[in-house]
């Protein structure tokens, strides 16, 4: 079934179909077939098919050379490379300058080289609409959803509603049958599809942008937003059910043939990350840069956009578009913006909590504002306006999401709230425990923390509690209304937790599985009176305040990196040099490497501190360090080490972006029992009960504690699925009061086969920024291999990044001086391998000297004859790339050479011992069987 | 805005702001979960006597146009609105004498409709006694019994469209503008006759129309007989109220709903082919589930009868709205079908 796996299912599907591999298995395509998919996904067989049906395209070209661009073009135009992801490698062109400098990039972006320049509808409204068809031909809608931003921005970068808000009935059902049209005309036989639409807002002439013939992250929010789980009826369509012989799980009385309809309004909001990508161009247009989405659901439409807005989390600070609610961006429907400018219009009136009285407070919720909202408008705290707010008696109500608008008796459990309504579905009090998510995903937060909250959320209803999750990411598993017995889908915000609370009345709350945020929540939860389960505030407060951690590991005699804090440059500077450089100078406010710089001499930190504001954490830095990542159990005394995992990249790169690999292989006997203590120690001194992750480093033979988190870590569904044990669930055990002793876990639990986890970097996607690994986490994603040894475990899991390692040609190596001597090995066992080495000045210096063939290559800030290094790898003249960076920034050689090997889709590695490893890998993988994760695990307990 | 409230017969207030008409509105309290086409279901003839809840959150927001009116009036006595939008929609309802309500909890609102049944009601623009407003609701008739065709229907016959390939009357009993453009669209000369059209004026045509209509259908006893006496005789295609007619010319039974069907997203199945029709709904009377063979489409919700066929009769008829008007086309071909098999007939 290749329609439930994005882009890339579709893509190697075909693979298999040209390979001839599921023919000669005889094994049949189920949900759309090969021409089905070709329909859809090949531009110029797509627009045919719609023309035939009808309907219209933009105007278009197919372009597979430079050469063939029509010398008449009219400007703007928009560049889709075919067969990407998240319209990849595509932009708006407004010139022919423009034009050339996109289309060379559009076209390697495509695996077949195939770029479509079309009309550009800037400006036009769009429109999706999510259609599902069986195999007697019934059609539904499922969901309408209009983008408030205009054509031109990506989709997934637009902020989007739905229903659809600003068509007539007239209107709209002339999108539905051109919809349907279209599922037709492709032929998509059983399963869901997204068809994207633009509309002149004045003349509605329509244009069909674009059909994936598959569920899609619109088809996922569709789901979320309607109660109608879209993969699970498309599932059941490609066995041979048809729409009506599937129930609707919510009424349960009434089938899947039938169209959702909401009483309630539904808002997207994408989650940007652009600080973590200092030089990218923050301008929206076709290719995806938001990392996540959150969604809102309310009463009215600024209900529900409000919620999406907060419930982004984003960083004050950093750039993004919508910052603020009454940010309105340009070109928006004039329906939306008079919508927003009510909310701003009556917060404006608003002088004074002493003025309000109940009415108003009703009013001004129902518009979506939050007590926060109403508190800064009165310069208070939140905490003050809600107390008023209460006093008048005013609180949420909770209503259901029913697919039916009410029509239908539904025991649905999937709840939001909203003002002013009575409150349907009332729990129990006292038999629940209340899961609080990650919320959107961003870079540092990502799916892991949903993986822990989904174990949760099944675990605690195996031990016989009503499991209930709050959460607002409608990508996410959690937000499924079976994964708990009740789900809450509301931003993960003090004010709506707490009401969730107060109506659940549960047992306990537990923080440690979604990320950071849950934490924030912690203490306002229990100032409220509820129980967090597991690990306490406390604790956590304990491990996150850098003095008080400091005194802990101090009393404990464990070693971390000394450290200090300044305020000002030369505070710093003292600061540096007691502690002996190099230093890793950070903000203390931030976690997860925000802002964080390594600095080798004084000047460095004065550079430092010039872009930090206020107080700033020094650490001495431990070059050359075995860096370990552990999780841990811990049932407040007794501490499980469960698994304790080694950094491929060397230290300075963030854990969340280095590859890692378990068990450690560089760890002797001794040094384990060094780090079981440590972890140990640590358990019961903060007297953690749950997951416990703490970073550690071995330096000169000493053991250094980095960092100690007592929650679940990024790394709980790795070392999970590596060691075989639910690391999830025996967290909750513990949580609801077990002991360690009570849960049965293996004696050892370090697994025999090699499992490597590495991170998917999403640096083809900001162009301008400079793709390095640093101390900023940076990845959006990762990919996990196991295999008997580290070198198949590693080429695998490179292969499944999409960063393939070669097996032999030209290896392009330019390192920073601080590496010159560790280089000399690697270029080694390169030449070794068969390959030629290239490199520029200096470092070919070094491995000439070192008795290497090399050929030199200037930078491209070199004078010279002859192509630069740049040109090289543009040519597709290097197999794979090593380069360390000097300093990082833009316009350097270094960034122009790591930019080269991005758009040329060359292995690029910028450490050393990522070097190293991948060295190691070519040389040493194995061909392997694939073996499914279940008989891997099953074999482990055999064993 | 003033204040306002909804009484209903069984004692259950809901209070809004005015946003429509002055003074007060009695009718049957219903819903509908249509999300698109306020205009054209307030028009719509067949909510004559009603007041109408949206479960659609926000009503409004793409104004107004006179061609989306179903009618030349509005036919709904009030509205329900959790969020109304104007100024358009709300001048185009203070306009047209609807007393509307916003701000109400449509939703319990919804919710208790559903769980009670529609029952009789009063929306009341300003302030007003409570317990008055519920002993007039009290007070007034349902609607079980009661004929409203007449109120609703046109008073002369008149022609809508005037060349066609099949020669078409439509026995208005609160026909919908959607119905005659989509006849018209389908290649029929139509002519509109009062609900009260007897035999001689209807017998020459080459096809029949039951339109749809408001109401109970057991009271409208000449107009059942005048189908009864056409049968077989010619071509006749009812819609909701005309389906109901046809039914119980046939000896099928009607019976009233416990809150209807109103909304765009109702699936029926066509028995025949299997195959479901999403489709637009507005019914509160129904024809009783039957096993006879001439039941050709079900609602998937109830099972209620949907459709029927008497091919021996040449007569056949939907309780859904093929025209749509608000709604999905899914069933459009029905009508343009059926023209051309009166058509080809005429040839034969």
């Amino acid at each position: 079934m290749p329609t439930l796996g994005g882009q890339t299912a579709l893509n190697l599907a075909l693979e298999l179909v040209a390979e001839g591999v599921l023919e000669a298995l005889d094994v049949e395509l189920i949900g759309a077939g090969p021409d089905v998919i070709r329909r859809a996904e090949d531009r110029e067989l797509f627009r045919e098919t719609v023309r035939l049906a009808g309907l219209k395209v933009p105007e278009s070209t197919i372009v597979t050379d430079p050469a063939d661009v029509p010398v008449d073009l009219s400007f703007p135009v928009i560049l889709r490379p075919a067969f990407t992801l998240g319209g990849h490698g595509g932009g708006t062109a407004r010139s022919w300058d423009e034009l050339q400098a996109l289309l060379d990039r559009a076209l390697t972006e495509s695996p077949v080289r195939q770029v479509l320049i079309e009309e550009s509808l800037l400006g036009w409204d769009e429109f999706e609409l999510e259609v599902i068809r069986d195999r007697r031909d019934n059609v539904v809608i499922v969901c309408s959803i209009e983008n408030l931003d205009p054509m031109g921005v990506h989709t997934g970068d637009s902020v989007t509603v739905a229903p659809q808000m600003t068509l007539s009935d007239q209107a709209y059902q002339e999108l539905r049958d051109a919809a349907i049209d279209v599922i037709r005309a492709v032929g998509v036989e059983c399963g869901g599809s997204n068809i994207q639409f633009a509309r002149h807002r004045e003349s509605g002439e329509l244009r069909v942008i674009e059909m994936n013939p598959r569920v899609s992250r619109s088809s996922a929010l569709a789901s979320k937003a309607t109660g109608y789980p879209i993969a699970k009826v498309a599932a059941k369509l490609a066995v041979g059910y048809t729409l009506d012989e599937i129930p609707n799980d919510l009424t349960g009385t009434t089938p899947a043939s039938f169209e959702p309809t909401l009483d309630y309004v539904v808002v997207k909001a994408p989650r940007f990350a652009f600080e973590k990508f200092p030089g990218a161009e923050t301008e929206l247009g076709t290719q995806m840069k938001s990392v996540g989405e959150a969604m809102g659901i309310g009463r009215t439409f600024t209900e529900a956009f409000l919620k999406a807005i907060r419930s982004r989390e984003s960083d004050d600070k950093s750039a993004t578009p919508w910052p603020r609610f009454s940010v309105v961006p340009e070109d928006v429907h004039p329906w939306f913006r008079s919508e927003i400018e009510r909310v701003h219009a009556a917060l404006d009136r608003v002088t004074s909590l002493d003025d309000l009285v109940a009415e108003d407070w009703v009013r001004l919720k129902r518009l979506g504002l939050s007590d926060a909202d109403i508190a800064a408008q009165c310069r208070t705290t939140e905490e003050q306006a809600r107390a008023k707010r209460r006093s008048w008696g005013v609180k949420p109500a909770f209503r259901r999401v029913d697919t039916c608008a009410g029509e239908v008796e539904a025991g649905s459990n999937y709840l939001y709230s909203t003002w002013g309504e009575q409150d349907e579905a009332n729990p129990a009090p006292g038999r629940s425990v209340v899961i609080l998510g990650s919320g959107p995903n961003r870079i540092g937060q990502g799916i892991e923390f949903d993986y822990c909250c989904v174990h949760a959320a099944k675990t605690f209803r195996e031990l016989g509690y009503e499991a209930v999750m709050v959460n607002c990411n409608p990508e996410t598993v959690s937000t499924d209304y079976d994964t708990s017995d009740r789900l809450y889908f509301e931003p993960l915000c003090t004010e709506e937790v707490l009401a969730i609370c107060d109506r659940e009345r549960p047992v306990g709350v537990v923080t440690q599985f979604g990320g950071q945020t849950p934490l924030k929540l912690a203490k306002a939860l229990e100032a409220a009176g509820h129980r967090v389960l597991g690990t306490s505030p406390e604790a956590i407060d304990l491990a996150e305040d850098r003095e008080r951690f400091g005194a802990l590991l101090d009393g404990l005699q464990i070693r971390c990196p000394d450290w200090s804090t300044a305020t000002t440059p030369d505070e710093a500077v003292v600061a540096a040099e007691r502690i002996g450089y190099p230093v890793l100078v950070r903000p203390s406010y931030v976690l997860g490497g925000r802002a964080m710089r390594v600095c080798y001499g004084p000047e460095e930190v004065l550079l430092a501190m010039a872009s930090a504001h206020g107080r700033v954490l020094l650490d001495r830095f431990l070059e050359q360090a075995l860096e370990l990542d552990v999780d841990a159990l811990c049932d407040g005394e007794d501490t499980y080490v469960a698994a304790v995992m080694q950094h491929v990249e060397e230290a300075g790169v963030h854990s969340g972006d280095s590859a890692c690999v378990l068990p450690a292989p560089a760890l002797s006997p001794l040094e384990r029992t060094y780090v079981d203590e440590v972890v140990r120690e640590l358990g019961a001194a903060l007297g953690v009960v749950g997951l416990l992750n703490v970073q550690l480093a071995i330096a000169e033979g000493e053991l250094y504690v980095l960092e100690v988190n007592p929650r679940a870590s990024r790394t709980v569904p790795f070392a999970s699925k590596a060691s075989g044990i639910n690391l999830v669930a025996a967290a909750c055990r513990l949580a609801a009061g077990a002991n360690l002793g009570e849960l049965d876990l293996p004696a050892d639990p370090t697994p025999t086969q090699v499992s490597v986890k590495a991170a998917v970097l999403p640096f083809a996607r900001f162009p301008g920024a400079d793709p390095v690994l640093g101390p900023e986490m940076r990845a959006t994603g990762e990919v996990m291999a196991t295999a008997a040894d580290f070198p198949t475990a590693f080429a695998k899991a490179e292969r499944a990044a999409g960063r393939a390692l070669p097996a032999g040609g030209t290896a392009f190596i330019s390192v920073c001086d601080t590496h010159k001597e560790a280089i000399v090995p690697v270029a080694h066992a390169l030449v070794g391998l068969g390959f030629d080495l290239v490199a520029t000045a200096g470092t070919a210096h070094v491995l000439a000297a070192a008795g290497l063939a090399v050929e030199y290559v200037r930078k491209v800030t070199e004078p010279g004859e002859g192509p630069t290094v740049v040109d090289l790898v543009r040519r597709g003249r290097c197999d794979l790339v090593v380069n360390t960076p000097q300093g990082s920034g833009a316009r350097t050689d270094g960034y122009l050479i790591r930019e080269a090997a991005l758009a040329a889709r060359v292995p690029c590695i910028t450490t050393i011992s990522g070097a190293a490893a991948a060295v190691e890998a070519i040389a040493h993988a194995q061909p392997e069987i694939s073996v499914s994760l279940q008989e891997r695990i099953s074999a482990v307990r055999a064993s | 805005m003033s204040g306002g409230l909804l009484a209903l017969e069984d004692g259950s207030v809901f209070r809004g702001e005015s946003v429509g008409a002055d003074g007060f509105a009695f009718g049957e309290a219903v819903f509908t979960t249509a999300m698109t086409g306020y205009q054209e279901i307030v028009t719509d003839p067949s909510f004559a006597e009603q007041i109408v809840t949206f479960t659609a959150p926000m009503v409004g927001n793409y104004g107004v146009e006179h061609v989306r009116s179903e009618s030349t009036r509005a036919h709904a006595r009030a509205v329900v609105m959790r969020e109304a939008r104007g100024p358009a929609w709300t001048d185009w309802l203070r306009e047209h004498g609807l007393v509307a309500l916003t701000g109400v909890d449509t939703r319990t609102l919804t919710l208790h409709l559903r769980d009670r049944g529609a029952m009789r009601a009063i929306a009341v623009a300003g302030d007003a006694s409570v317990d008055e407003a519920i002993r007039a609701a009290q007070a007034h008739p349902g609607l079980v019994g009661r004929s409203l065709a007449a109120d609703v229907s046109c008073t002369e016959p008149y022609v809508a469209s005037d060349s066609g390939r099949a020669r078409i009357a439509v026995v208005d009993y609160g026909c919908k503008r959607s119905i005659l453009q989509r006849l018209a669209a389908a290649g029929a000369a139509v002519t509109v006759f009062p609900h009260s059209a007897q035999v001689r004026d209807l017998h020459a045509f080459e096809g029949i129309l039951l339109s749809n209509g408001p109401g109970d259908p057991e009271p409208l006893h000449d107009e059942v007989e005048t189908v009864r006496v056409l049968l077989g005789r010619v071509p006749m295609l009812g819609i909701c109220l005309g389906h109901q007619l046809l039914a119980l010319a046939t000896g099928h039974e009607t019976y009233k709903l416990p809150f209807g069907h109103r909304g765009a997203n109702h699936p029926v199945l066509d028995k025949r082919s299997d195959r479901v029709l999403v489709t637009s709904q507005n019914h509160g009377f129904a024809v009783r589930a039957s096993a006879a063979k001439e039941v050709t489409h079900v609602s998937l919700y109830d099972g209620t009868v949907e459709g029927l066929d008497f091919p021996w009769l040449r007569a056949r008829s939907v309780q859904f709205h093929p025209e749509a008007g608000p709604g999905p086309h899914d069933a459009w071909p029905l009508l343009d079908e059926w023209v051309g098999e009166v058509s080809l007939a005429k040839a034969a």
